[in-house]
């Protein structure tokens, strides 16, 4: 089967900090993949090189067997790369109606969905749970809920690839499980790659797991092998629990 | 901007054309003329609000989208003897060409810089008119000669002159701008516009281009402030330099600020406020700039979001 993400040799340095150095990196269709890693190893940087939020120093991403390295950020989302940020930024003075509204409508521009834009809200918001909040200020709705309408904001805009960036931040337990549901069932219609400091939503949720460290790759394998490393309980493990 | 049912606000604006058009026939000589002139300077001030109150960008070169139809209109009719038609048509096309281009050029810039740069390109076009004096009467300006503004339709013509025949052509520019704004604010390219206002980072990631979609808004807006411009000279037949100063970039500013930005009749609103406080105030002193200094003053403490903003925001919360 042929990988839905690749990258090659990607580099991206700021002044002379190398943030992401080299990294060579598969993503199979349907899967879903946690990246981890401790604070400043390059989580973030990379995921914005694969959205197009920052262009790279040097390096090559390919989706779908077409080179994307070029292409802005727009042009990525319609070809099916959604970005969910790390720091809720949904539009705080729209609507939960209009906030959703604004990707459903794209998808039905670009041909990627049919239907009116009507259906679409409501269904992106009924399955993350906030229909009957639909006329709120998204400025108004709780933290929570905030994080539910950046997926489902993320989820309308019928993404083949959902880059999830620390999703369940801020959130509480409660919310974690329904969130960890919320992400199978959005992997049976897409792939996921998902930066996740909750190890526990880790460990249930992901099919590999790849572990950054000084802006490489350090490991990379199931959930089980990771935790068997050596060298990622010394990287990562150790600095946070030990 | 919610899909919940248009009756309400397409009644009121309905209602408000009517209403501008039952005046018509009641108001005095005096207030009659005034009005005209205010829906024409209405219409420069939506398209001001257009690109200020829903894209969120501030220009202070919008005098030159307005003199862009002004002359437009004005040199075609003085100079090329055009129909009045065809003169509108001259003014509005110079005003869309000039918006694509100040807007592929301007558009590279936000914040504090696309404010300088649009002001720097209106004082450029209005050093431009002064040095072409030969054509454009320099900064006397020119008059449209009455027999050049008629309108011809079929068998009947209409002169643009007569008061009658000029507020209603002004209200039929008026309520055609009025219902695009509001076609185009309830449309998904509205909601579009307001999401590059409040967050452009994001609607980006989206799948917008945000570029694009910021450099139709220019024009659109360009585009309606030289519709405006035209019917200017055409209705009032004077063509003038004092239109292209940096005053009259900052007069729409004023009129959308008082009447409320991004509010669809907001720019009616503060034009009509702002044209009957200096009026009414210049009626007892000759000090009347004071007045409508107290008067701005009153407002932005009052009313930070304009008057029909702030009535959006406390009472009226279905208002485009």
């Amino acid at each position: 089967m042929m990988p839905l993400l690749t990258t090659k040799g990607l580099s991206r340095s700021f002044g002379g900090l190398r943030a992401v150095d080299g990294v060579d990196f598969a993503l199979m269709p349907g899967e879903i993949r946690a990246v981890i890693g401790p604070n400043g190893a390059g989580k973030t940087t990379f995921v914005s090189l694969v959205s197009g939020r920052i262009q790279p120093s040097s390096g090559m991403i390919v989706f779908d067997g077409a080179d994307i390295t070029n292409l802005p950020a727009y042009a990525r989302v319609r070809l099916g790369v959604a970005y969910t940020f790390q720091i809720t930024s949904v539009f705080a003075n729209l609507s939960a109606y209009d906030n959703v509204a604004l990707p459903v409508q794209r998808t039905l521009t670009d041909g990627r969905s049919k239907g009116a834009v009507h259906t679409g809200v409501m269904a992106a918001l009924e399955r993350t749970g906030l229909a009957d909040r639909a006329d709120m200020p998204a400025g108004q709705l709780s933290y929570g809920h905030q994080r539910l309408l950046e997926v489902a904001m993320g989820l309308a805009l019928k993404p083949r690839l959902l880059i999830l960036d620390e999703p369940t931040q801020g959130l509480a337990d409660s919310e974690i499980d329904n969130f960890i549901e919320l992400v199978r069932e959005i992997a049976d219609s897409a792939t996921v790659l998902l930066i996740e400091h909750n190890m526990p939503v880790v460990m249930r949720l992901a099919d590999r797991i790849t572990v950054f460290n000084a802006g490489r790759i350090l490991a990379e394998g199931t959930p089980e092998q990771i935790r068997a490393n050596a060298a990622v309980q010394d990287a990562y493990l150790g600095t946070t629990h030990g | 901007m919610k899909d919940a049912s248009p009756a309400k606000p397409y009644a009121l604006h309905l209602g408000v054309i009517a209403l501008l058009f039952g005046l018509s026939f009641v108001l005095p000589e005096y207030h009659h003329g005034l009005l005209a002139r205010i829906m024409v300077l209405a219409v420069f001030a939506m398209g001001y609000n257009l690109l200020f109150g829903y894209v969120g960008l501030l220009s202070l070169g919008h005098a030159m989208f307005f003199s862009a139809g002004l002359y437009g209109a004005g040199l075609a009719v003085i100079h090329l003897g055009w129909s009045v038609p065809a003169a509108f048509a001259a003014g509005l096309a110079c005003g869309a060409l000039l918006a694509l281009v100040i807007g592929l050029l301007a558009l590279r810039t936000s914040g504090v810089a696309f404010m300088i740069v649009t002001m720097m390109f209106a004082q450029v076009f209005y050093l431009v008119i002064l040095y072409f004096a030969a054509w454009t009467g320099g900064d006397q300006g020119m008059v449209v000669p009455q027999p050049m503004r008629v309108l011809v339709l079929g068998s009947t013509s209409l002169d643009l002159t007569n008061p009658t025949v000029r507020y209603m052509s002004a209200l039929a520019l008026f309520s055609i701008v009025l219902l695009i704004s509001l076609a185009i604010v309830r449309s998904g390219y509205g909601r579009v516009l307001v999401a590059i206002r409040e967050n452009e980072e994001r609607t980006k990631m989206l799948g917008y281009d945000t570029f694009s979609n910021k450099l139709a808004a220019v024009v659109i807006s360009g585009s309606i402030c030289a519709a405006s411009g035209a019917a200017y000279a055409l209705l009032f037949g004077y063509v003038g330099s004092s239109f292209a100063s940096v005053q009259y970039s900052i007069l729409p500013l004023l009129w959308v600020l008082l009447g409320g930005a991004a509010t669809t009749l907001g720019p009616l609103i503060g034009t009509l406020f702002m044209y009957y406080v200096i009026d009414v105030a210049s009626g007892y002193t000759s000090a009347y700039l004071l007045i409508v200094g107290i008067a701005l003053i009153l407002l932005v403490l009052f009313f930070p979001r304009g008057i029909l903003g702030s009535i959006r925001q406390r009472w009226l919360g279905w208002l485009p």
